[in-house]
């Protein structure tokens, strides 16, 4: 029997193995930021207890940065403190800080993959869910908790127990103004927040393989929000093409090296999946979510389900999600007026992005009373958008361009959506006040983001692209 | 280092009786500023708990002077969302050893595992016997025996067994802990690195 991707990558990882126990699994990289590492570095103290592998571990601040006027003092005091402790921290550990002010700084998810730290065959683990988006390089990378990241402090490795395999293939070629953000939010609707949880995701099928690297990331960015523990997708030449040249990338004959054991890394013919789901990408239509979980997601011209064909046991749960949101069921999201549109996150705040979202909003302008916020997933994504000019396009059509950071994907930040108010936003989560106390999100791609700065409302951006193409 | 242990509890229960309960939920992102591990169970639920001006909103369970207790029993999905390990704590710290729920999600299972907060998944069924229990009667108490994997409702009888992973029941049990038991390994990963 063959082994599967993630399978090899893991037993090349297992330092010990003991019956009745998880799994010693090594780490390669263990990203950090200010929110979930100032507790396991008390810990660490406590224990009297260095960092064991300073030089494999990474720290930025993102969680908690202004996305404007970086060069000031963080204005909230709690904000400013754990980014402090953050720098303190590092600098007593020994370990590389990207932080504000570094031209490498920007989102945990986004920085790796572009400095060439995130590559093919390793593992990585940061106290953030969506350390699954590094999986994009056929990588093994999963969130882990506080204590688990004071574990792989201490010992560079994590106490684990091997989760199931899940393949998921799609086919088949994308329509007009469907994209990567679209095929996950399709999928995590038809299998629902809880569909993956317990399982590791293999990404596999022709049109996973057609997509960029950062269409990609996208994908195993939200594997989190089917449950899944993480999810990957087999390298191949788009990747060895993205990582090759990257600062942090193995040069000369290390990456000669690298890139034939990167070859061998697929699942085998006959690897045996605990679960294989195959879809279609000419059912995908372009994505909106309605609800209050990633899982409640529909295309933009359907209608959400009536209240009526939900089971018993979830019916009050989908009344409180509808009656949050002030959405009616068995009733069309097209048309829906919104107040904000928010495009950044490690899901979807890269350059390929900022151009996509450049490129369809060029020549137009938002609608007036829309706040249309872009904020880069870092500064070497804000710098190359500069360098493009895409800074004026988003000027010119009413856009603002922002700072790097996890901003209003979560709002611990200043970047809030106020109560009440809507926001369509290109972020991973839609959960009650994720962008600020009683605020409301519709999550989408930034195509379809973009579309409703520009009309005020839900839109088709199909309609709008067919228009430009006619 | 020694951790919390746990073996056997009786109590009262608090449902809330909500599917898919994420994190940002337990513990909303803007209270993650802090930098100790105390202080968290003041803000749990906040949001679902206090209105914009920090009154309690009397609907919500725990605002419920008839519930009360040190378990928590919640709809399918628990833990949905951020690995906040916030969210563990400040349903410990509020005075939670207990999570019930039909299912879990992964990190937060972990994490709560990790801080001596036992998460029981039970049938679907069961959960419903015990909602419709506690919101009977809100004095409904339920025994949890760790060793024996058992949960129990003490007037009815009805139980049922749980799973849990034998090294973590070992671990709550005992009051071990992981990093403990890897320095334990700490010459197998120096031997890994120089094979790797």
């Amino acid at each position: 029997m063959g082994n599967t991707l993630f399978d090899k990558i893991w037993d090349a990882h297992v330092v010990s193995k003991n019956e009745g126990f998880p799994d010693v699994l090594y780490i390669d990289t263990h990203f950090i930021h200010e929110v979930t590492s100032p507790q396991a570095f008390d810990g660490l103290r406590d224990r009297g207890l260095p960092v064991f592998r300073p030089k494999q571990t990474v720290a930025t601040a993102d969680h908690n940065v202004p996305t404007i006027d970086q060069h000031l003092p963080i204005k909230e005091a709690l904000s400013r403190y754990q980014v402090d402790m953050l720098t303190k921290n590092s600098a007593e550990f020994g370990i590389e800080l990207y932080g504000l002010g570094h031209p490498y700084q920007g989102i945990v998810h986004v920085i790796g993959p572009e400095l060439g730290i995130t590559r093919p065959g390793c593992t990585y683990v940061c106290g953030d869910s969506h350390t699954s988006t590094h999986g994009a390089f056929g990588a093994i990378a999963f969130g882990i908790g506080t204590s688990q990241v004071e574990q792989v402090m201490a010992t560079q490795c994590l106490l684990q127990s091997r989760p199931k395999r899940m393949k998921i293939e799609v086919n088949g070629k994308l329509n007009l103004g469907v994209t990567s953000k679209d095929i996950i939010l399709y999928i995590i609707s038809k299998i629902s927040a809880a569909g993956g949880t317990g399982y590791f995701v293999e990404y596999a099928g022709d049109t996973i393989r057609s997509l960029s690297m950062e269409g990609r990331m996208t994908i195993c960015n939200m594997s989190i929000e089917m449950g899944a523990r993480g999810g990957l997708i087999a390298p191949d030449e788009t990747t060895f093409e993205y990582v090759k040249g990257r600062e942090f990338a193995p040069k000369g004959n290390e990456w000669d090296k690298a890139l034939a054991y990167w070859k061998t890394l697929y699942s085998d013919d006959d690897a045996v999946f605990d679960k294989v789901l195959t879809f279609d990408a000419a059912d995908i239509e372009p994505m909106i979510t309605y609800g209050t979980n990633p899982g409640m997601g529909i295309g933009v011209t359907q209608k959400t389900p009536a209240t009526n064909s939900i089971g018993t046991d979830e019916r009050s749960s989908y009344t409180k999600a509808l009656a949050y949101m002030d959405i009616d069921d068995d009733a069309a999201i097209l048309g829906k007026a919104i107040d904000y549109v928010f495009i950044g996150s490690c899901t979807n705040s890269r350059i390929e992005d900022l151009r996509q979202v450049a490129a369809f909003v060029k020549g137009k302008h938002k609608a007036d009373h829309i706040i249309a916020w872009i904020v880069p997933g870092s500064k070497q994504v804000q710098q190359q958008a500069i360098r493009e000019g895409l800074d004026k396009v988003f000027i010119e059509a009413g856009f603002a361009l922002r700072e790097p950071g996890c901003s209003a994907c979560l709002g611990m930040n200043e970047d809030k959506i106020p109560a009440g108010k809507y926001c369509v936003s290109t972020s991973n989560r839609n959960f009650e006040g994720r962008q600020g106390p009683n605020s409301r999100t519709f999550l989408a791609s930034p195509l379809t983001a973009a579309a409703a700065a520009i009309t005020g409302c839900i839109t088709d951006v199909r309609e709008m692209l067919e228009l430009e193409n006619a | 280092m020694a951790t919390k242990i746990f073996k056997h509890l009786h109590s009262t229960v608090v449902p809330v009786h909500i599917e898919n309960i994420d994190t940002d939920q337990i513990i909303p992102a803007r209270f993650l500023k802090a930098t100790t591990r105390e202080g968290f169970g003041n803000n749990l639920f906040r949001d679902w708990r206090f209105d914009e001006n920090d009154n309690p909103k009397t609907d919500f369970v725990l605002n419920n002077p008839l519930y009360s207790g040190k378990i928590l029993v919640a709809g399918k999905n628990f833990g949905c969302g951020s690995s906040r390990e916030h969210a563990a704590w400040a349903i410990a710290d509020y005075g939670f050893d207990v999570v019930v729920s039909s299912f879990f999600a992964d990190i937060f299972k972990g994490n709560a595992l990790n801080n001596g907060l036992l998460p029981i998944q039970v049938s679907d069924a069961f959960l419903r016997t015990i909602f419709t229990a506690v919101e009977t009667d809100p004095h409904t108490e339920i025994e949890v025996d760790l060793e024996k994997q058992l949960i129990k409702l003490t007037v009815t009888a009805e139980q049922e067994e749980f799973e849990i992973n034998p090294y973590k029941k070992a671990c709550l049990i005992n009051g071990y802990d992981d990093i403990d038991y890897i320095l334990s390994k700490k010459h197998l990963i120096e031997e890994f690195e120089t094979k790797a």
